[in-house]
């Protein structure tokens, strides 16, 4: 079963944008699906459309038949394409619901990344990684503003928060979005696949500065990544909470060319 | 119109439609004549077009040339621009897309094509009219008042819309949702009319399946409003409330729950799109009928597909909260309701296009609208099952596809089907015949910078681009190069496309002072309103000559007769003059 | 002055009547909206048990009967109304106003008791539904009173008598409402 569903895992449209989560290609394979499925009958039905306005023109001396579609003969016409569409559609409510367990039902155990603690608020996000030891609220927890920096092929949880309105997280590159609630804390999982530097957005109003809510994914191999935990690891837990306080003024978040900054 | 000279007291009916009421302008102001009203939904739907085009206009600039002054408007905060966009949608649906297609087709053409004098409640049309005007005047003060206008989105998720300290619109956001609230209650009161009138006051022999099609679908889009728009109007009190008073009922640190308000929302959300989708696609039936010289293929199929979508409409509304916090079972439950839907509307559209099967069509200007109807929005409807599936909506939500998506429905229901409308039924309204040419290129100026408009934002939407973000240069993925190209295309696109409306206009304005003057059925079509003069009088017939029908009104090209169309009140076998007789006797 | 439209009944049953129902059917979705969300959250938060003890089932219990029984009275006048007794049909309807004006009397004492004794609108999620749910049911019975006035008035004259059934019809579905209301609000403790 499995190996069916492995059919419909694709890049095409790495050109547009990467593919760098595992199941990244899960969803680019469900579109591709659905692009096929529906393209098809897509183009059919313009296709006759326009076919039949050029070949139907009005033309002196020729009158339009009558036609009620009331006759069998007529109606299989309609009723036949609409039970194929019937089963197009079940064909991609069983992909989706494939890829839709996988990404949001299922969460791998044993995360050998560690959690993630990701909590927006007016307007930027606080990315609480595990530290070093790749546990979540332990001392060596680096927090970071608008700033997120994991392991390539690592798997890690996170835990998404929201300490005022809805946000939403959203890392195109990963094809994860997930919105934020205040007053609840959503788990979900990602495995980065490719390293690099990509844009995190948020992808639910929230207000003034949400066109500004942008964050950076850095995305490392093993020794960049430990360097940055040993360059970041706060001293002391008092120094950790310091830099728990995310920037709030409106002003700074604002500012032009502002991501990633603090 | 000529007075017969009968005398009328035998018709025990004193004059009912002489005109009592205030004269002068006052007259329209208080008018309880369908076609005014109508006119009156029309012309405010109109204006709001263009000040919903305007706000499409500024945040486009904006998107394409980042910090620059707009003419006509200044350089955009981003607070501005999230108001700009919010009533926009806000606007474009409520103000433009319902006023013209359900109020202003739905009072013009009840009556006249099921054969009536007015509605059966013409003061509450009126009130329904007056509330609408009031509502509008709301919506348009908000953007004026102390803060700006409401900034969190048309759909207006709390906590951000409930709590003025994290929207910063505190006067703005209350007047939305007061303005949106009444605007529900004047849909409430126009449904009303719209559905008993269709129920009880067809003329003598229109049975159920002898109505056209555009009632049909107007009435059923009431009815789907009527029996969704509750929980909302319902929340739309308790938003209220949090706001001024200070509930909590959105609220997690109070007790409340903001996704409640997305159920409410979308419960309404959803229906809704198909109560502006079905008056547009009974538009289209009336032309491509009147224009390919066909009867309707399968009627009665028609009936059923929109009846089992009003239906289905019901239970998809979470589809558009997939990543938004709801249980993820529940997810995949309203994927198989979502793609089911396609079912139904697929079968509509597979019916159009065998209706132009066999036909003589010809390509007038109402006719170009109407196809380009069903070509567009079939983009539109394909795009939605991308979205449908749970697992694809994950990475498109909130994006540019689902902008696209929509504007794809949208725009061909609300531009496309209202230009439709309107060059198809303006010899009846207004007793003159539009210029052809110039409407032909005013719809090509229009159509094809419709795609060039959304065609990039689909390309924008699957690079990762999101909704409501005033400036693309905080994301340096996105920002500059081929992306930015694409928001530059699609901002002249739209330049180009606001221009050529004054080619609309100017044919509007050249009709009313020298246009040719239209026949009663210049189009020969077989609906009633077609049987009366153009444009219609007080009361829409004589009274003592009011329509009887005698078949469905897609009878086209009916074997064995001379004539390629059969109106609906022509007795089997008469000749067609009595039709046009004006004298009154033989009327009947 | 009545359009023709308005004098035809291609389904036989009178457009008056028709339309009602239809506004009802769309009050039944925004009261059924409401009260599907205070259900929802109720059951997510049994501690509002504590706040709905607060409210006085025995006062509920009354206005429930007096509500009752203004129905009552409505059904009566319905009826005068069918045997053309447009006088009769107007006194029973000011029994309904009557009624109206009690239930409204009583709810203003019992919020101005529960307001003074520190519970509003604002105190918690039980209170908000309660003040939001049980005012749009007073501003239905207000305003189904005062319609109903104009309709007692013409009824008195003889006129528009198939109205004294329309309002009748609303009335009762004020009454419906109020009894859905009752047990969520005032019972379930
Ligand atoms: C009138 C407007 C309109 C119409 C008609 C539709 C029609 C449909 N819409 Fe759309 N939609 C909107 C307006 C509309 N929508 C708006 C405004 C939003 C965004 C709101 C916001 O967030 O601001 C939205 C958002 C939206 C979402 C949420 C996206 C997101 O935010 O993440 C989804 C998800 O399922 C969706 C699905 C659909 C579907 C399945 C249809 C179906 O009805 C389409 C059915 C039609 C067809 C399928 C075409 C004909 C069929 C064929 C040619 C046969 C081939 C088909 C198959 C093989 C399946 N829409
Ligand atoms: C009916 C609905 C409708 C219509 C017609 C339009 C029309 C247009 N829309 Fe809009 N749009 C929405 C509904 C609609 N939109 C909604 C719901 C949103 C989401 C809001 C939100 O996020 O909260 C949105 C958001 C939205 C955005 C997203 C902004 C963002 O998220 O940052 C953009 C961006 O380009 C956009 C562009 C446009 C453009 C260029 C047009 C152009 O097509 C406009 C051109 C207009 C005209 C050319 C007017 C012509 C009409 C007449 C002249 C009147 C004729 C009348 C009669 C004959 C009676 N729209
Ligand atoms: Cu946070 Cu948008
Ligand atoms: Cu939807």
């Amino acid at each position: 079963m499995s190996g069916f569903f492995e059919f419909f895992r694709v890049d095409y449209f790495d050109p547009l944008i990467e593919v760098a989560s595992s199941y990244a290609a899960d969803i680019d394979g469900l579109i591709w699906l659905v692009l096929l499925l529906v393209g098809f009958w897509f183009l059919l039905a313009q296709g006759v459309f326009f076919w039949f306005i050029l070949k139907y023109r009005a033309q002196p001396g020729r009158r339009a038949e009558y036609i009620d579609g009331k006759k069998k003969r007529h109606k299989r016409w309609i009723t036949v394409p609409h039970l194929l569409v019937l089963v197009c559609d079940v064909l991609i409510i069983v992909i989706s619901f494939n890829v839709w367990y996988k990404i949001k039902m299922d969460l791998p155990d044993n995360p050998d990344g560690g959690v993630i603690r990701v909590i927006g608020q007016q307007w930027a996000w606080t990315f609480q990684h595990p530290g070093a030891d790749r546990e979540l609220d332990t001392d060596d927890d680096i927090f970071m503003v608008d700033e997120l920096h994991v392991e390539n092929n690592r798997t890690y949880h996170f835990e998404l928060q929201s300490t005022d309105v809805l946000h939403s997280f959203s890392v195109p590159v990963w094809r994860i979005k997930q919105d934020a609630i205040p007053g609840r804390t959503i788990t979900g999982w990602f495995r980065p696949t490719e390293t690099g530097e990509f844009d995190v957005q948020c992808a639910e109003i929230c207000g003034f500065g949400h066109g500004v809510m942008a964050a950076r994914v850095w995305i490392e191999d093993a020794e960049t990544h430990a360097a940055w935990v040993a360059e970041n690891t706060p001293a002391t837990a008092a120094a950790a909470m310091e830099a728990a306080m995310p920037t709030p003024t409106v002003a700074a978040a604002a500012a032009p060319g502002g991501h990633g900054g603090h | 119109m000529v007075e017969p000279a009968v005398d009328l007291t035998h018709g025990e009916a004193h004059d009912d439609h002489a005109d009592h009421g205030p004269q002068g302008w006052l007259k329209y102001l208080w008018s309880t004549d369908h076609k005014v009203i109508a006119m009156q939904y029309m012309f405010t739907g109109m204006f709001m077009a263009l000040v919903g085009g305007f706000m499409a206009y500024v945040f486009r600039m904006q998107l394409a040339f980042p910090g620059i002054n707009v003419p006509g408007f200044g350089a955009v905060s981003p607070g501005e621009y999230n108001a700009l966009v919010t009533n926009h949608g806000t606007i474009m649906i409520f103000w433009v897309a319902m006023p013209v297609l359900l109020a202003a087709f739905g009072n013009y053409l009840i009556p006249l094509m099921i054969g009536a004098d007015d509605m059966v409640f013409p003061k509450i049309n009126r009130l329904s009219f007056q509330v609408f005007f009031v509502s509008t005047i709301v919506i348009l003060a908000s953007l004026f008042v102390e803060g700006g206008g409401f900034a969190g989105a048309w759909t207006a998720y709390p906590p951000l819309s409930a709590d003025s300290t994290y929207n910063l619109t505190d006067l703005g956001s209350t007047l939305w949702v007061i303005g949106v609230g009444l605007e529900f209650v004047a849909f409430l009161l126009g449904g009303i009319n719209f559905i008993t009138t269709l129920m009880n006051s067809r003329a003598p022999g229109m049975r159920a399946f002898d109505v056209p099609i555009v009632v049909w679908m107007i009435v059923v889009a009431s009815i789907l409003f009527m029996l969704s728009v509750g929980p909302l109007l319902a929340g739309a009190i308790m938003l209220i409330f949090d706001q001024t008073l200070g509930t909590g009922f959105f609220d997690p640190g109070m007790g409340g729950d903001p996704i409640l308000w997305q159920h409410l929302f979308w419960f309404f959300g959803h229906p809704e799109v198909y109560v502006v989708l079905l008056p547009a696609m009974g538009v289209v039936v009336e032309i491509i009928t009147t224009f390919a010289r066909k009867k309707l293929f399968a009627y009665r199929t028609v009936i059923f597909t929109i009846v089992a979508t009003g239906v289905l409409s019901f239970f998809v509304w979470a589809h558009h909260q997939f990543i938004a916090g709801i249980d993820p079972r529940m997810a995949n439950i309203f994927t198989i309701t979502t793609l089911l839907i396609s079912v139904p509307i697929a079968e509509l559209c597979f019916i159009y296009i065998a209706t132009l099967y066999g036909g003589s069509i010809r390509l007038t200007t109402p006719m170009l609208w109407a196809l380009a109807f069903v070509a567009e929005f079939l983009i539109g409807g394909v795009t939605g099952i991308f979205l449908g599936a749970a697992g694809a909506d994950i990475y498109f939500h909130d994006t540019y596809f689902v902008l696209a998506h929509f504007h794809y429905t949208f725009f061909p229901i609300a531009i496309i089907g209202t230009f439709a409308a309107f060059t198809y039924w303006f010899p009846k309204m207004f007793g003159k015949m539009m210029d052809e040419r110039l409407g032909k290129i005013h719809f090509w100026l229009t159509i094809i910078p419709f795609n060039m408009i959304f065609i990039p934002l689909f390309v924008l939407g699957m690079g990762g681009q999101h909704r409501r973000i005033y400036n693309y240069d905080q994301f340096p993925d996105l920002a500059g190069g081929v992306f930015q190209d694409m928001r530059e295309l699609a901002t002249w696109s739209l330049l180009i496309m606001l221009a050529a409306q004054f080619i609309f206009f100017y044919n509007c304005w050249k009709t009313a002072r020298s246009g040719p003057r239209a026949s009663k059925n210049p189009w020969k079509a077989n609906s009633l309103e077609w049987t009366t003069e153009s444009p219609p009088p007080h009361g829409n017939w004589h009274h003592l000559r009011m329509p009887v029908v005698y078949r469905g009104p897609y009878e086209y090209s009916v074997p064995d007769r001379e004539d390629d169309y059969w109106p609906q009140n022509e007795p089997d076998g008469a000749p067609l003059q009595v039709v046009d007789d004006d004298t009154g006797e033989q009327g009947r | 002055m009545r359009p023709i439209a308005t004098t035809r009944a291609a389904t036989g049953t009178a457009t008056g009547k028709l339309a009602v129902w239809w506004v009802l059917a769309s009050e039944v979705v925004i009261f059924g909206g409401l009260l599907a969300s205070y259900v929802m959250f109720r059951l997510g938060h049994p501690e509002w048990a504590d706040a709905a003890a607060v409210t006085n089932t025995h006062i509920g219990a009354f206005n429930t009967w007096v509500l009752l029984t203004s129905s009552l009275t409505a059904v009566l006048a319905h009826q005068a109304a069918e045997r053309g007794d447009g006088r009769k049909a107007a006194k029973f309807l000011y029994f309904t106003i009557g009624g109206a004006a009690v239930f409204i009397l009583v709810k203003t004492y019992e919020w101005w008791y529960e307001i003074s004794h520190g519970y509003t609108i604002t105190s918690n999620g039980f209170w908000a539904f309660y003040y939001t749910a049980a005012g749009l049911h007073a501003f239905h019975v207000i305003a189904g009173a005062v319609i109903m006035a104009f309709v007692a008035r013409d009824a008195a004259r003889g006129r528009e008598l198939h109205r004294v059934e329309l309002i009748g019809i609303y009335w009762h579905f004020v009454d419906i409402v109020w009894i859905f209301l009752f047990p969520l609000l005032y019972i379930a403790k």
